[in-house]
């Protein structure tokens, strides 16, 4: 019987509206690497939020025994104090602080109350040894690359005695010879003793490296794959985290024959200088008129990245290569030329720069296209409340009038009105990022009918999703995106949720 | 009783809107208690909106600069200097007044866009570069009046736009014409508006108040301008100083309310990310808020420097203060968005009212300072709390 350091139980978490966790059980055992996989949305970083006390007990339903007792953590520091510890995919370090600093932050080495910064130094260079970086201790963070931040990052964990490690996600910011150090050095801890619990959407990393895999799907536990039995494979991991039906959610659409290319994008690149990292790479993409092309892959593959850098390029990134919109080559110099052209964004984060959630519906609306309600800059409110109306009826709004504001409307109905302002500025090609993000079912079958619609009006869509049943149910074509690039093309007829999920995850 | 009842809603679902309405009211009607009436006599109030006109135009302007998340120090100076060098044309160079103000208008707006170039282009904290602007300002101001110190301002036209009073035509039973004649055009606007307002909400099926009470409302505000020109009308009518803050006040409201930059400024104020991702030049519209406040500082200046008759080396020393302690009292928000034009003007009023009834009693300098803080204090804090309690 082997021993476990970590044993979950029957843990259910519940958001307002959403079960996030339905009776999840997830056992580490002493000493292995246990690695954690499923599709976005699964539950993974809940279920290590429920673990680390980001969510205190009370919270959910069902057991955490950690070293053989019940654990009731209510808050971060109390599952730290026990030994626990997650280092995120964005690191928590002080870029502006010393090596040292950071690794004893908040875990000072104090005598008599005050830090003792040469002893510091000392226990420092110890923990540095130990995950075999080699730099001075008295350098700044953010003078050292991403790699070393995350050796960092686990340097400062082991500082402070940790029994469990975990890690979401440490590989998908770092290229391919830092992530063979970080495997590695992960090997050589696991000799030390050390538990390594590791979010992973690499599936090559899983087989090199897991003794265990455990797969999430839609909040529940699916199985638990062993290496030495030979279950660690990867079609066996696809199988168990796609496999999902996919049922008649999505509403039937007339076929008809596509049009020109809308949009064409030739060895598209763009290179986001703030991060210092290539977010799209040779992209070659294009979109017919009337045809919806779905955008898959995993987060952080570039694909807002890649929307954004064509609608006018709002976060500056350094682009490269051909943009042609309806044939002819085209350059934006900001998001309003973009809209001049005819393309329309649909923000994945609608709160967060989507829509202004402090104002009422009407101004919403109408923020992307008062120029068709004005004349020598005065609005006309009467033109604007008509054509605000007109979006609220064929969406479906349901909020008491135009004067309602965003922020108390559901999230379904928030969409649809960051739907409807950017449907007021007449698009012909429509860029949905996630646009059914944390909505109810509802309200998704609405949105996807509205799609259909515009599809029929002779509009373009082009729709990034992490969900493959809508990729699947809605698009006539497919790009896979994985590390900024275009990992493959696919008609949707030809394609399925196992052969995305491997491109993805190459 | 119905009507008791919507009239009670109304307020609570408003109480943010008419917080500093009421706020007003009771501080006058306190003074005005307190000095047997000599508070609300014509002569106080037609000075007091003279004293609360130089602040309350930068008040506007600093709103403006507020709502789009930033903050500008360096009005105060600017409008001193401005003020110093409206003089010094006047005085030394020998140029018209009505050649002069478009010039110090123009200059302002040009060190205002100045301001919005480091803001805007080069990225540099708005907190920072309008305080090294305040510095820059001070020393100019010093500069210009090093050799001459007090410039005298001796010229009547330039003057009355500080103390002066647009002329009667004639007196009835004593009261100003001209004067009656521009509140009794503000009260038909006002109904006029008002009236044209309602039924466009009803067309689309907003919301409105019922009858009884809309009737009221227009009652009730028709009165209060009525009894503020009834007061003025008794003394010498409406100076200068009240026409260029009306006028102010129109187009800035108008501006801010009815356009499209003014609904781009608050778009930029309430998600400077979405308005740009909604092809809102956000760039642009900085440079246009500190352009106009520049402008609004040089008219500040010049209304300073003619209710003076002078230009002093120390003109415009804590104004930017009082002008953002102005535009807080006036329900302006710091976390962008939120803010109106007729609130700054009011803020404004409401500080000068405190300062000039506490004149009145006779309270020592020392408590006026520490209670017109505990009264910014006490108006932030009724803004956060009305504000977490919202619908």
């Amino acid at each position: 019987m082997a021993e476990y350091i970590l044993e979950m139980e029957h843990i259910t978490k519940e958001f307002p509206g959403v079960k996030a966790l339905s009776n999840v059980n997830f056992k580490v055992e002493k000493g292995e690497i246990h690695c954690l996989i499923g599709e976005n949305g699964a539950g993974k970083s809940t279920l290590m939020k429920v673990l680390s006390g980001v969510h205190p007990y009370g919270t959910y339903k069902g057991d955490i025994v950690f070293n053989g007792t019940v654990q009731q953590f209510n808050k971060i520091n109390d599952s730290v104090n026990a030994g626990i510890a997650i280092i995120y995919q964005e690191l928590a370090l002080f870029p502006d602080l010393s090596v040292y600093e950071n690794i004893y932050a908040g875990n000072e080495v104090k005598r008599a109350g005050v830090v003792d910064w040469n002893q510091t130094i000392v226990e420092a260079e110890k923990m540095l040894k130990k995950v075999n970086l080699k730099v001075n201790p008295e350098s700044l963070i953010k003078d050292l690359g991403v790699g070393k931040q995350q050796l960092i990052e686990i340097a400062k964990a082991l500082s402070k005695e940790v029994k469990l490690l975990i890690l979401d996600e440490p590989t998908a910011a770092l290229n391919e010879d830092d992530s063979e150090n970080l495997l590695e050095l992960l090997r050589a801890l696991k000799k030390q003793g050390v538990t390594c619990i590791m979010i992973s959407h690499k599936l090559k990393e899983v087989i090199a490296i897991a003794d265990k895999a455990t797969v999430l799907r839609d909040g529940e536990t699916i199985c638990t794959l062993d290496a030495s039995k030979g279950e660690i494979v990867e079609n066996v991991i696809i199988k168990n985290m796609v496999g999902r039906e996919i049922n008649d959610i999505y509403p039937k659409r007339e076929k008809r024959a596509f049009g020109d290319k809308v949009l064409e994008l030739k060895d598209w690149s763009a290179y986001d200088a703030q991060l210092g990292r290539q977010v799209a790479k040779n992209i070659n993409i294009h979109v017919k008129k009337g045809e919806i092309v779905g955008l898959a892959g995993l987060m952080g593959s570039g694909r807002t990245e890649l929307a954004q850098s064509i609608f006018g390029n709002p976060k500056n990134y350094k682009t490269q290569g051909d943009l042609a919109v309806n044939g002819l080559p085209i350059k934006f110099k900001h998001t309003s030329d973009a809209i001049k052209a005819g393309i329309a964004y649909v923000t994945e984060d609608r709160k967060g720069d989507g829509l202004f959630i402090s104002q009422d519906i009407k101004n919403n609306i109408s923020a992307a296209n008062l120029k068709d309600v004005s004349s020598n800059g005065v609005i006309n409110e009467n033109i604007e409340i008509i054509g605000a109306e007109e979006y609220r009826k064929s969406l479906n709004i349901k909020a008491s009038s135009l004067q309602q504001i965003v922020k108390d409307l559901s999230g379904g109905n928030q969409q649809k009105v960051s739907l409807g302002k950017w449907l007021f500025v007449s698009p012909t090609l429509l860029i949905l990022d996630e646009p059914t993000r944390g909505i109810d079912v509802g309200a998704k079958f609405e949105i996807y009918t509205v799609m259909n619609k515009l599809i029929d009006q002779g509009l373009s869509i082009i729709m990034i999703s992490s969900e493959l049943g809508e990729i699947l149910g809605m698009s006539d074509r497919l790009y896979v995106m994985g590390e900024g690039e275009i990992k493959g093309e696919l008609l949707t007829k030809d394609a399925d949720q196992e052969k995305i999920m491997q491109l993805a995850t190459q | 009783m119905k009507m008791l009842n919507e009239a009670k809603e109304l307020i609570q679902d408003n109480i943010r809107d008419y917080g500093m309405y009421i706020a007003l009211f009771i501080i006058m009607l306190t003074f005005s208690v307190m000095t047997d009436g000599l508070f609300m006599s014509s002569r106080n109030i037609s000075n007091l909106l003279d004293s609360a006109g130089y602040i309350a135009v930068l008040a506007v302007g600093v709103m403006l600069v507020i709502v789009i998340r930033h903050i500008d120090l360096s009005i105060g100076f600017l409008a001193g200097f401005l003020g110093a060098i409206a003089a010094i044309l006047l005085m030394q160079a020998g140029l018209p007044v009505y050649l002069t103000i478009p010039t110090i208008l123009i200059l302002g707006t040009i060190i205002g866009l100045c301001t919005g170039f480091l803001v805007a282009q080069l990225g540099i904290p708005a907190f920072v570069a309008t305080l090294a602007g305040m510095l820059i300002f001070r020393g100019a101001l010093l500069l210009v009046t090093e050799k001459t110190g007090t410039i005298i301002v001796q010229n009547d036209a330039f003057n009355a736009i500080g103390n002066g009073y647009i002329p009667s035509i004639m007196q009835v039973n004593g009261l100003h014409l001209l004067s009656l004649l521009v509140g009794l055009m503000g009260i038909i606007f006002y109904v006029y508006s008002a009236l044209s307002s309602r039924k466009n909400k009803i067309k689309y099926k907003f919301d409105v108040v019922s009858m009884e009470i809309f009737v009221l409302q227009l009652l009730f505000v028709s009165a209060i301008i009525a009894y503020i020109t009834w007061i003025l009308a008794g003394y010498n009518g409406f100076s200068w100083t009240v026409i260029v803050l009306l006028v102010i006040v129109s187009i800035y409201h108008f501006f801010t309310t009815k356009t499209v930059l003014g609904r781009h400024i608050y778009a930029v104020g309430s998600n400077p990310e979405a308005a740009h991702l909604s092809g809102i030049n956000v760039k642009k519209i900085t440079y246009l808020v500190f352009g106009s406040m520049g402008m609004l500082a040089a008219v500040s200046g010049i209304l300073f420097t003619a209710r003076l008759q002078s230009a002093t080396t120390t003109a415009g020393t804590l104004f930017e203060l009082d002008a953002i302690a102005a535009a807080y009292v006036g329900g302006v928000s710091s976390a962008g968005g939120v803010g109106k034009v007729t609130g700054a003007i009011v803020g404004a009023i409401v500080m000068a009212s405190l300062i000039n009834g506490m004149n009145l009693l006779g309270v020592g300098i020392s408590y006026q300072y520490i209670i017109r803080g505990a009264v910014l204090v006490l108006a932030v804090i009724f803004d956060v709390t009305t504000r977490k309690r919202g619908k």
